[in-house]
């Protein structure tokens, strides 16, 4: 049983604030620590060794790191909504009511069930899931994916939305600095004082890196007071700005940095109006990255046991939380620098039980440093670690001279050396390269733009640290042309930090490499033995490296074993690669503010708020907020307003609010000329005060789009198009515009936000118009015809056009005002057509209308439709040049065969027709051999008391009058239906030029 | 990726639009389906600098020519496209 409730917190040191107590709870169990713990630091502190159970085999697992690199701790943190799962404990600042629980475990963490799977491990080695799932197929849904969906994974999602914000954010600067250790800091104050821009970001929510952890001196006073001097300077500079609590996750292109603040991650909840996470995109000229180094394991049976920790780990636990993460601890060490973790054991008084060097010889100074700490020293290897599920009790150790002893401890501190953090290097694509002095991987060739220091370059010396940062940093803002005053680099000594490679402690039983992952050394020589040599098919086949630590502490040792089982050096092995994002980023914090309504604007018609006030019913159209109909008391289903407000216009007046059309104001000499080019038919030949209907092709002889064309004068015409395609046209006619036709004098401006426009449709429609202009202008019958246009005021002097162009087959205006008057307008004509009956009508009546027409829309020039296949063929000017004229005269694009458009009824007219059915001869099997074709848009006519249809279909033109079958295979649909000309109403047009 | 448009400076890609290879030219009226079928479909697919069109649309609007290694992001030269093809300057 561990020792729950019983201190391990040391008496003095540390930089907790012991006046701060916070209370937290660790799967429901009450707990205290200080303000300045981590999560960590805190279960350690109140004797908590076991806190998760392992991915795969759901081994008893402890605290291994104190950083962002720790493999095992994952937690819960908080509940409810905020729940997040996989949170590292190590990471996780406490604060007072913070409540976290195990994960991965079931029932409990004490009495795991599914730690069985320990006992079946020969099964699931690497691979298992490979081998033991294939077959039977259908097996893998039904059985095995829920069960290894319960039995695998890590912890659980939140069970309701994110009830957090997040923003993103930009900044620039001169020089971004990464990592806020001695290094960092060392080249922040050089770069600063230079006066460049400079950001600094630490991970951590305190500055100091490896300077937190290992007492030191610099500049003749202790590391710690540098610090607070060097924070004090680097606050006073104005330039300069500090991120704490900032990892830099990913080096994007053209010196683009990606960056999470976590702004309120150390507080229960987020204060009002404050986002919990902020996503930083970093624009910097240059960046130093001095992300310092992570320990490595070394590879032994038992090396997973709670208590078994990094050496570094256990100095941080000591020096900075002032935590003794056992009461007997020993050191397992390849390196010098687990010396200094003796020294540290020593220093705060807590017991060693033994020394392990697995280097032949100790130094004579670190042989009096085992003497002064009361410790026996062996030479040799660490062979066991023993235990129950709270914690090792034992090691075993082989001396190298022979012979093999037990050591009785709780915790075993391990050095096996150092790897550069060299991830964001990576990020571009570079490979490391192999240090064969320090025994790992150092960066290649850096992103353009970054300079590595310190650690994370490989020099581990803390003034060799010191040094590079301010020296690199001074060339920098040297190069970057600011001046020289960077004042005197900070000195320390070179402490040592040689290290033997020691990767594997080669006896039997499981020896972890990958611990996230559950991967052993023996899995890594099983793949191996099954041909997955290379580098990155071991990673797929064992999992090395992959899930939320990404490999950070075992990667290289995997790659070492690797290496050992290939009979290869490690360099040849290579490594797999680093991609952003190099730390677990939550997708909210991606999104900031864009999601749900918010993921774009939702654009409202000039008429919206008339709209809302007279009971519209709205959809989403693309980015719009259209009226589809206007319900009225009685109406059961939207059928019924539907079939109302077209009876409405076709008979009577009715009026729609088209400002969603976009709308490209072109002016200049060559106006006319360029829309010659760009539209299909000709335009130039079009009069002062007259519309034309133009349609566009792309170069490759499809339709584009289509809309009005007016002149306004010689060298101005407004052309519309249709609301989706708005925006692709304008970026196409620019196109032409710009780079096809450089010298034509013309000048394009969208206009579709500066106008509102209205269309005023059905037989009394011009009454209704000239209610509304002002009385000077003629808008009559004779004063504007079919297809006029005019310049006209309303209201007493308001610039408008008038545009006499139909849509519905009525009689029909479009009257357009600057937008700001949009609301005024309908107002206006809905006064002024009271006394018609006008009604407003939505895109639903007007979809109708159109059908009824046979006019073409999106349903149909969808992309793989010609002008001929919309039956406008002869729209094609055979005068000029066009965009797509070319191509539009291509062999398969003429073909006969090709679908043409036509209209349909249904035989039996009772029966309804659905979009999306496919033709098929009376009596044939529905297949793809046999269909003909498709049905593009259905509509129920009130006007002609029946289901229509536009669809396309083979020669479609030249069978008007024959049957064929609509099948619709999704929905059960099969329907005999008549060919027909698509034009179902008025087909001389008489309504419209009435 | 940051494009350093000639109007507005050096901008997020965010703010621009791509339309593709920049290379080849509208064929002249005269010329024959097979030209302008090339000019449509056929494209180069160099491995290294390609120069293409963006359009700086959340910004100045002019259609840019950007020559960009696909291999690594890296752009060596950003000019505005008007003038280039036809060999006038606007």
């Amino acid at each position: 049983m561990s020792p729950r409730g019983s201190s391990y917190r040391l008496p003095a040191g540390g930089l907790v604030d012991r006046a701060k107590p916070l209370g937290f709870s660790f799967d429901g169990i009450g707990h205290s620590g200080f303000a300045g713990d981590t999560l960590a630091s805190a279960l350690l502190a109140n004797g908590v060794r076991l806190v998760g159970r392992s991915f795969k085999y759901h081994r008893p697992r402890g605290i291994m790191t104190a950083g962002p690199e720790e493999p095992n701790a994952l937690v819960e943190l908080r509940a409810g909504a905020r729940r997040e799962p996989n949170t590292r404990a190590t990471t996780a600042e406490l604060f007072d009511g913070l409540v976290a629980d195990s994960q991965n475990r079931w029932p409990s963490l004490d009495h795991d069930l599914m730690a069985l799977n320990a006992g079946l491990s020969p099964f699931l080695s690497a691979g298992f899931y490979y081998k033991t799932f294939m077959w039977p197929t259908w097996l893998w849904e039904k059985l095995y994916e829920p069960l290894i969906r319960k039995a695998a994974g890590l912890g659980r999602p939140p069970d309701a939305p994110d009830p957090d914000t997040y923003e993103r954010a930009t900044a620039f600067c001169d020089v971004l600095v990464i990592g806020a250790g001695p290094a960092g800091l060392a080249a922040a104050l050089a770069a600063g004082r230079s006066g460049a821009r400079v950001i600094l970001a630490e991970t951590d929510f305190s500055n100091g890196g490896r300077l937190l952890s290992d007492s030191g001196v610099i500049d003749g006073r202790p590391a710690r007071e540098w610090i607070a001097a060097a924070e004090a300077e680097l606050a006073a500079m104005l330039e300069v700005t500090l991120l704490r609590r900032t990892v830099v996750f990913g080096a994007y292109d053209g010196g683009t940095y990606g960056a999470l603040e976590r702004v309120n991650d150390h507080v229960a909840v987020s204060p009002q109006h404050q986002p919990r996470q902020r996503y930083w995109r970093i624009i910097a000229r240059r960046a130093i990255l001095a992300a310092g180094s992570i320990e490595r394991p070394i590879v032994f049976p038992g090396n997973d046991r709670p208590g078994v920790m990094l050496a570094s780990a256990v100095r941080t636990y000591i020096e900075r939380f002032a935590v003794a993460p056992g009461r007997r601890v020993a050191v397992f060490t390849a390196s010098d620098d687990g010396w200094s973790t003796v020294r540290a054991l020593k220093d705060a008084g807590v017991a060693v039980a033994a020394v392990v060097d697995a280097r032949a010889e100790t130094s004579a100074e670190h042989q009096a440093l085992a003497t002064s700490a009361g410790a026996p020293l062996f030479n040799g290897v660490v062979t066991d670690a023993r235990g129950g599920r709270h914690g090792i009790t034992a090691i075993s150790v082989r001396r190298h001279g022979g012979g093999t002893l037990v050591v009785a401890t709780d915790c075993l501190a391990v050095a096996g050396g150092w790897n550069p953090n060299l991830g964001l290097t990576c990020h571009h694509g570079a490979r490391p390269r192999w240090d064969a002095t320090i025994h790992a991987f150092v960066p290649g060739t850096p992103p353009a733009g970054m300079t590595v220091v310190g650690a994370a370059g490989g020099a581990y010396a803390l003034g060799a640290c010191l040094e590079a940062g301010h020296r690199s940093a001074a060339d920098v803002v040297r190069d970057l042309g600011f001046s020289a005053c960077t004042g005197a680099a900070p000195a320390a000594d070179h402490e040592r930090t040689a290290v033997t490679p020691l990767w594997h402690v080669q006896v039997k039983g499981k020896a972890f490499v990958d611990f996230q992952n559950d991967v052993t050394a023996d899995d890594i020589a099983l793949a191996h033995r099954e041909g997955y040599t290379a580098v990155e098919h071991l990673k797929r086949y064992t999992t090395l490296g992959m899930a939320t630590d990404q490999g950070k502490t075992g990667n290289v040792t995997g790659l070492a074993i690797l290496a050992a089982v290939a009979g290869r050096e490690i360099p040849d092995v290579g490594t797999t690669t680093h991609r952003p994002p190099a730390e677990p980023i939550a997708i909210g914090a991606i999104a900031g503010h864009h999601h749900g309504r918010h993921l774009r604007a939702t654009r409202l018609p000039p008429s919206h708020a008339w709209a809302t006030e007279y009971g519209a019913s709205f959809i989403e159209s693309g980015v719009w907020l259209r009226a589809q109909w206007y319900p009225r008391a009685g109406e059961t289903d939207w059928l019924q307003s539907c079939n109302r407000e077209v009876m409405a216009v076709r008979q009577g007046v009715g009026v729609c609010d088209v400002s969603t059309l976009g709308k490209i104001d072109v002016q200049g000499a060559d106006a006319g000329a360029f829309l010659d080019r760009v539209y299909a038919n000709i335009v130039s030949t079009l009069r002062v005060g007259r519309a034309r209907y133009g349609l566009m092709l792309r170069e490759d002889g499809m339709v584009m789009d289509d809309g009005t064309v007016s002149r306004l004068a010689d060298d101005q015409f407004v052309v519309t198009t249709t609301t989706a395609n708005a925006v692709k046209v304008m970026q196409h006619m620019e196109f032409c515009a710009q780079v096809l036709w450089p010298t034509l004098d013309v000048q394009l401006a969208s206009v579709s936000e500066q106008w509102a426009q209205f269309a005023l449709a059905g037989p009394r429609s011009g009454e209704v118009l000239e209610r509304v202009v002002d009385r000077q202008h003629d808008v009559s019958g004779a004063g504007l015809s079919h297809l006029g246009v005019k310049l006209v005021t309303v209201g007493g002097g308001v610039p408008a056009r008038a545009f006499r162009i139909s849509y519905s087959g009525e009689r029909a205006y479009e009257i357009a005002v600057p937008a700001g008057y949009g609301d005024a307008m309908i107002r206006a004509l809905m006064e002024a057509g009271a006394p018609f009956g006008i009604t407003p009508y939505g895109l639903e009546a007007m979809n109708v209308m159109r059908i009824e027409k046979g006019h073409v829309a999106g349903n149909e020039i969808n992309g793989t439709t010609t002008a001929a296949d919309l039956g406008l063929g002869g729209m094609m000017s055979k005068r000029k040049d066009f965009i797509g004229r070319v191509m539009a005269g291509r062999e398969g694009l003429v073909a006969p065969s090709r679908w043409a458009f036509a209209g349909f009824r249904p035989v039996d007219r009772t029966q309804r027709l659905r979009a999306g059915a496919h033709f098929v001869p009376v009596g044939a099997t529905a297949s793809a051999e046999t269909d003909q074709g498709y049905m593009t848009s259905v509509a129920f006519s009130p006007t002609l008391g029946h289901a229509i249809g536009l669809g396309l279909i083979q020669r479609g033109r030249d069978r008007h009058g024959e049957r064929v079958r609509a099948v619709d295979l999704l929905r059960n649909g099969d329907v005999e239906v008549e060919i027909v000309d698509p034009v179902f109403l008025d087909k001389d047009g008489a309504r419209m030029t009435a | 990726m940051r494009i350093d448009c000639p109007f507005c400076g050096a901008r997020d890609q965010s703010e621009f639009v791509y339309l593709g290879d920049a290379a080849p030219m509208r064929p002249a009226e005269s010329a024959g389906e097979a030209a302008v079928h090339d000019y449509v479909y056929l494209r180069d697919n160099p491995a290294g600098p390609l120069t293409e069109h963006w359009q700086h649309v959340a910004g100045c609007r002019a259609w840019l020519r950007v020559t960009r290694d696909v291999r690594s992001h890296a752009i060596s030269s950003v000019a505005a496209a008007a003038g280039v093809e036809s060999g006038v300057k606007r």
